[in-house]
């Protein structure tokens, strides 16, 4: 296992192939919460997390269960099933996260535990891993391109947040007030993100 | 939302304008900016929703007595994703090379609000034609904007509509860049807020 390889994974995900701004998934959700600052960095806290162990997950599920002859000889092949299991892994996933959360750390869970909620309706989260699948990563791999995506998610939501505060004040024409300039600047981050393409070649 | 008591066209009209998924009601938002960089992909996964959204608020509808509340989530995820998995086969062997450019998108879209919320708010309370009545419209209101969409981002930024060249010269590159695709929404939600608010009266979209 090369360090090296899985650094350069996190860095591709999390800027050259942003979520957000290159292969755009998850745009409700970097819509909807990025009104305000303290909104945005508890989601991407959450959403880091849920990602990481969604990717460990799903990669224990498909490489020693769905695949053929992995569970034991002559297991049938289940890959294509592989959308029903990974949104039932999220998803179970995410109702067992909200539960424990809730008996164990209740402070942190009324700081983050409407996010949580939030989760599953995101295609991230099922996207992560339905592309771990498709790239046949290994286990670090495939966690070190969770922590990416999530991480990318985190520094686009962060980014848009800052902005969106300022523009709270800002006098825009009343037709493009909300949603339309907020797309409108999310062209404008994306212009700037297409800088770092080709600063690793995978 | 109570039982419906709309006729079956002004269900159809509230699903491709009223309440359009992605120009009224702002969800469902990734698809339109990702795979609108040409025409026939547009087109493709729009068609794919209409199958969706059409073919599971009919299973809900029919099954709607048997489903107790409280597991009601899970069951519909379950529907959708049934749904979902026929389309991405389908599309996998008879759509190759479209496929191999929006396939990652067709699986998603188990994770569509806007399914979703068709089967929770109307296709749970209603009986069978009222609900594939909705279905149809909600997905034909989306196919519509991703038919607007990827229109004007085809021919400014390629000159070409479903890869006929129309236009000779520099194209506006951007327009096809991922940035192109969020203001191209940007602008067209603009506008179409500012025809609602013109001639109609309206407060434009919701907003998030």
């Amino acid at each position: 296992m090369e360090f090296g390889k899985l650094f350069e994974l996190v860095i591709a995900a999390s800027l050259i192939n942003n979520f957000v701004f290159t292969r755009f998934l998850g745009l409700c959700i970097f819509f909807g919460v990025s009104r305000k600052m303290e909104t945005a960095v508890g989601m991407s806290i959450t959403f880091t997390a849920v990602m990481v162990v969604s990717a460990a997950l799903s990669w224990v599920v498909y490489n020693f269960v769905m695949i053929e002859n992995s569970m034991f000889q002559g297991s049938p092949d289940l890959t294509f099933l592989k959308i029903i299991i990974f949104i039932g892994i999220v998803a179970a996933f995410v109702q067992s996260a909200d539960t424990i959360m809730k008996k164990i750390s209740p402070t942190l869970y009324y700081k983050l535990g409407v996010y949580l909620a939030l989760i599953t309706t995101n295609c991230i989260i099922l996207a992560v891993p339905l592309i771990n699948a498709g790239e046949h990563y290994s286990f670090f791999e495939s966690i070190a391109f969770g922590l990416g995506s999530g991480l990318g998610f985190a520094l686009a939501l962060i980014i848009m947040a800052s902005i969106r505060e300022k523009l709270e004040v800002a006098d825009v024409p009343a037709p493009f007030k909300g949603l339309p300039i907020s797309f409108i600047i999310a062209g404008l981050i994306a212009l700037a993100f297409t800088g770092f393409s080709g600063l690793i070649t995978l | 939302m109570s039982a419906n008591t709309k006729s079956n066209w002004e269900l159809l009209k509230n699903g491709m304008f009223g309440e359009n998924t992605i120009f009224r009601m702002a969800i469902s938002l990734c698809p339109s900016i990702a795979v609108t960089n040409g025409l026939k992909n547009g087109v493709a996964l729009g068609v794919a929703v209409v199958f969706v959204q059409t073919m599971v608020n009919i299973t809900v509808s029919l099954i709607r007595s048997f489903i107790h509340p409280k597991i009601r989530i899970p069951i519909f995820m379950l529907i959708i994703a049934g749904y979902v998995t026929i389309i991405d086969m389908l599309m996998s062997t008879y759509a190759r090379p479209i496929y191999a450019q929006i396939g990652l998108y067709i699986q998603i879209i188990v994770a569509f609000a806007s399914i979703f919320a068709r089967a929770e708010v109307f296709a749970s309370k209603n009986r069978l034609i009222p609900s594939a009545i909705d279905g149809l419209g909600m997905g034909i209101g989306f196919l519509l904007a991703m038919i607007v969409i990827s229109f004007f981002r085809e021919l400014l930024g390629k000159g070409e509509l479903f890869g006929y060249s129309l236009i000779s010269g520099n194209p506006l590159l951007i327009m096809i860049l991922p940035a192109g695709g969020f203001l191209a929404v940007g602008l067209l939600m603009g506008f179409f807020n500012w025809v609602d608010m013109r001639f109609f009266g309206g407060k434009g979209a919701s907003g998030v």
